[in-house]
């Protein structure tokens, strides 16, 4: 068991990391100049989507979650949909006051 | 007796191994960066319905925040997530040295941005914009409440990023120490998984308050 996990987390090489740091400050440098253009409504939109992809960077390789035993997605998956549930209800909430 | 002893001794050598329990141990981890995610979405959920109330007070007052300052504070703390992981990587390939290396520019680079922070909120003081001014005070409603976010979202923030530096500057002296080792590293995993927590409320602290314009 302890060698099978240590096998799974000798597979993330430094080389990944440095990748992925890669991507998340190419995703930083396009999530900056977007918001210089005007896109009026969809602006905020496309910065949450933007920072929900480096989030799902953050969490899956720099967090091992990919990696993980099925309990800890499942876990992640619960609580994050509770979450984005009492965001959505209170939006409805509070703009159909 | 001596037989028994080393029977004992055996059994407790034994047990220590047997209660060793990784798995549970990141499972609490993540248990308690759910309480921390209740902590921040509560924060987040207040400044979302702010911002549908005041949404063009929001946008004046987020004109005012440095972006040059804000992005380049995002890559700070990206890259710090990344020397924390490589870290943890050198510490399973057993090379102690580049893990003590690695997890100091991690704390080197946290104390950075507290820098900035601090260069950053001196600014906005000396304009007088600080929580309970009169030039605050004097703002439209919305604009004050957008301060008022801002202040107590990325103050929570910082005083994550100062526990951050605590806890990893503990490890460190546990990896000298050798109480942390390539064998026996789930104390400086979790205290990763704590980092990319902070560095994950920034990835969204960033954008919902800096890159409003």
């Amino acid at each position: 068991m302890e060698n099978e996990h240590s096998e799974k987390h000798h597979a993330v090489g430094y080389g990944t990391y440095v990748l992925i740091w890669l991507v998340l400050v190419g995703l930083t440098v396009t999530t900056v100049s977007i918001s210089g253009i005007n896109l009026g409504n969809i602006a905020l939109a496309v910065a949450l989507l933007i920072a929900a992809m480096k989030s799902a960077f953050v969490i899956n390789i720099f967090m091992h979650i990919k990696f993980e035993d099925k309990i800890f997605k499942v876990f992640i998956a619960v609580a994050l949909m509770t979450l984005l549930s009492v965001f959505v209800l209170t939006a409805f909430d509070v703009f159909f006051r | 007796m001596s037989e028994t002893i080393t029977h004992n001794q055996m059994e407790h050598i034994h047990t220590e191994h047997v209660h060793r329990d990784d798995f549970g141990a990141k499972i609490g981890m993540w248990l308690f960066l759910f309480t921390e995610l209740l902590l921040f979405g509560g924060l987040f959920l207040l400044y979302m319905a702010y911002r549908l109330q005041y949404s063009h007070e929001f946008h004046i007052g987020a004109r005012e925040l440095n972006i040059g300052i804000g992005t380049f504070n995002t890559i700070i703390l990206l890259t710090s997530s990344m020397t924390m992981a490589l870290s943890i990587a050198a510490m399973q390939r057993s090379r102690k040295g580049l893990s003590l290396f690695l997890l100091a520019s991690t704390i080197a680079l946290a104390f950075g941005f507290l820098v900035n922070k601090f260069f950053e909120w001196s600014a906005k003081f000396g304009h007088g914009l600080y929580p309970g001014s009169e030039t605050l005070l004097g703002k439209p409603r919305g604009e004050y409440l957008f301060y008022g976010m801002y202040y107590a979202m990325t103050g929570l923030h910082a005083i994550h990023v100062i526990i951050g530096m605590i806890i990893l500057t503990f490890m460190f002296v546990f990896i000298v120490r050798n109480s942390i080792t390539s064998t026996n590293y789930i104390k400086l995993e979790n205290s990763g998984l704590y980092w990319h927590l902070v560095d994950l409320i920034w990835i969204f602290l960033f954008p919902l308050f800096y890159l409003m314009r």
